[in-house]
């Protein structure tokens, strides 16, 4: 069997893909910065954790009705953000952060700085669901999430959005209504972001404020670039190396952050494409491998 | 007759001790936010680590104070230290990103403001450290109102900095050239301007302005410490935001206004709120109807 401690980190690393997963459809298909995400992540886990203890919804309708409610919040608040220039966006979208922030830590609605107790984990077959089952169910939303990516990427709707983020007055000389889709990429990844703060909720049975900060935002961020922004599987590799780094980095816990920071730095100074961008140094490597063999024919 | 009413005399000092306080705050803001919009004017980066810039200002001014034991020698020393700092921030970091998409700067930026803040943790230890400065200036009082030794430090620095920016910026050839920078870089690059040592010149401004009002913040709150720059690092960028990014007015006019609100709305009315998302309702209220900013121009 898989120890418990294991399971957890496996659940938090595939929470925290989901996650990445959905800023990139913002931030890497259609190039819009967010440093706020983590505000949907907390709409879709409050809204999922209201829901189930206090409207008496099961889990298999809190947490979809969780990812409705952070993709309707997400147009709300995207419409008038993303209609300011860009360099705006990233600061707007800060602040809606810590507004959210500071609505979740101030209304008692909310439960306040103690957060909501008492979400648990999903019933199937008459029973509570064990963790590893509850793990399986999220990798297949997961990869379920991952081939619609793939399918959207081949369409019109993936295809405006990179003309978007190459050069988006080119894009609108073309006739590409930007703010249209700028709209729809804020709307599709605040819509993820709610499903994993649903699914997050459930797993940590109580979610508090904090849990959804701006270091959070910024985490999520990181786990995109670090990856490689705009890949479809750099994020997922971030998430899986910035989600297992706190762990296997407990020997120089009083480093951590520092080292952390420092990461951050040199990978935009000799990495900035992210580890699986375009131009970064392991995929030429891997191309290269890939290539050996037609050349000794 | 009316000024019987001694609950209304009180609540009248109470608003002009406020109306201090605000604008005092707001002062501070201003120093920290100018070097941002600056660096924003000419590079379009968001140069989150100037918050740690200006904590960086704050320990060497505590540490000059220590070593030398007078006020206006640390703060000297503090904005010195801060202005060095900057230089070497845009020399070794920002400079060989500013080629790269705009998301590249602005994560070294994050990276290397999590890394100062740790540093700051790491070498001078997790604790607050006194900053108990005796300035020399003396409480002001007038009837029963009353401005602190510090609050008057703060104003005089600030309005002292901002005399000497401006002149600096309209009335010498370096500042004509900032200025025009600020509003295209290549063409005044090809009136023969080295935009370069432009660059740097406008991060060691910036940088000198955030350490003094590290120092100034330090001598106000009687402490230092790591953390005292996460704040400050995304509450100045919403004080730039609203006052048009990169308009240096502007800039000042939004961080007294932050500055009165937050004393206002959170000390006056007592509405229970973090005092901190103030700025952040400020901005995205005034971005609904004015999407440039307080004083900027579309």
């Amino acid at each position: 069997m898989i120890s418990g401690y294991l399971i957890t980190i496996l659940i938090t690393i595939i929470v925290y893909a989901i996650l990445a997963h959905s800023l990139n459809v913002i931030t890497g298909h259609a190039g819009q910065i967010s440093l706020g995400h983590a505000a949907f992540f907390g709409i879709g886990a409050y809204t999922s954790a209201l829901l189930y203890t206090g409207g008496g919804f099961p889990f298999w309708a809190s947490v979809p009705l969780a990812a409705v409610v952070a993709g309707v919040v997400g147009a709300v608040l995207g419409i008038p953000c993303l209609r300011v220039r860009d360099d705006f966006l990233a600061i707007t979208t800060m602040g809606i952060g810590f507004v959210v922030e500071a609505v979740f830590l101030y209304l008692p609605f909310f439960g306040g700085a103690m957060g909501i107790g008492g979400i648990n984990l999903p019933k199937w077959f008459g029973r509570e669901m064990s963790k590893p089952e509850y793990f399986l169910l999220i990798l297949i939303v997961f990869v379920l999430l991952i081939l619609f990516d793939r399918r959207l990427g081949r369409s019109w709707i993936g295809l405006a959005w990179s003309s978007i983020r190459e050069d988006e007055q080119a894009a609108e000389a073309m006739g590409v209504d930007v703010v249209r889709f700028k709209v729809m990429a804020f709307v599709l990844g605040s819509t993820i972001a709610g499903l994993a703060g649903g699914f997050y909720a459930h797993f940590l049975t109580f979610i508090m404020p904090q849990n959804f900060g701006f270091g959070q935002s910024i985490l999520i961020l990181c786990m995109v670039v670090f990856g490689g922004i705009g890949t479809r599987w750099g994020p997922i590799l971030g998430a899986v190396i910035l989600g297992i780094l706190p762990e296997i980095s407990r020997p120089i816990m009083e480093y951590r952050t520092f080292v952390y920071g420092l990461l951050l730095l040199a990978m935009m100074r000799f990495q900035p494409g992210g580890l699986l961008g375009e131009e970064s140094t392991l995929p030429r490597m891997l191309r290269r491998i890939q290539f050996r063999p037609s050349e000794n024919r | 007759m009316w000024f019987d009413d001694c609950s209304l005399l009180t609540g009248f000092n109470m608003l002009w001790q406020q109306l201090a306080n605000g604008i005092a705050i707001g002062s501070v803001y201003a120093l920290i936010s100018l070097g941002l919009t600056m660096v924003y004017g000419i590079l379009r980066i968001l140069h989150v680590a100037h918050a740690g810039i200006y904590a960086l200002g704050a320990y060497v001014g505590w540490f000059s104070f220590r070593l030398v034991g007078d006020f206006w020698v640390s703060l000297l020393f503090g904005m010195a230290g801060a202005a060095v700092a900057g230089y070497l921030v845009e020399r070794f970091l920002y400079s060989p990103l500013l080629h790269l998409p705009r998301i590249a700067p602005l994560i070294a930026s994050i990276g290397l403001f999590i890394a100062l803040e740790e540093a700051f943790r790491i070498v001078a230890g997790p604790h607050t450290l006194t900053y108990n400065a005796r300035i020399g200036l003396g409480d002001l009082s007038i009837g029963s109102f009353k401005l602190t030794e510090t609050q008057i430090l703060i104003l005089l620095v600030t309005v002292v900095i901002l005399i000497v920016l401006w002149t600096f910026l309209t009335r010498t050839r370096i500042g004509l050239a900032m200025r025009a920078c600020a509003m295209d870089a290549e063409t005044t690059s090809s009136f023969g301007v080295n935009v370069g040592r432009i660059i740097a010149i406008n991060f060691i401004l910036g940088s000198a302005m955030a350490g003094a009002a590290g120092v100034l913040i330090g001598v106000y709150d009687n402490q230092v410490w790591p953390t005292m720059g996460s704040i400050p690092a995304y509450k100045a960028l919403a004080i730039v935001v609203l006052g048009g990014l990169g308009n240096i007015p502007g800039t000042v006019v939004a961080s007294i206004v932050v500055g009165l609100s937050e004393t206002f709305f959170i000390g006056v009315l007592a509405i229970p709120f973090p005092r901190d998302a103030v700025a952040f309702i400020a901005m995205i209220l005034v971005l609904m109807f004015r999407p440039y900013g307080l004083l900027g121009k579309a």
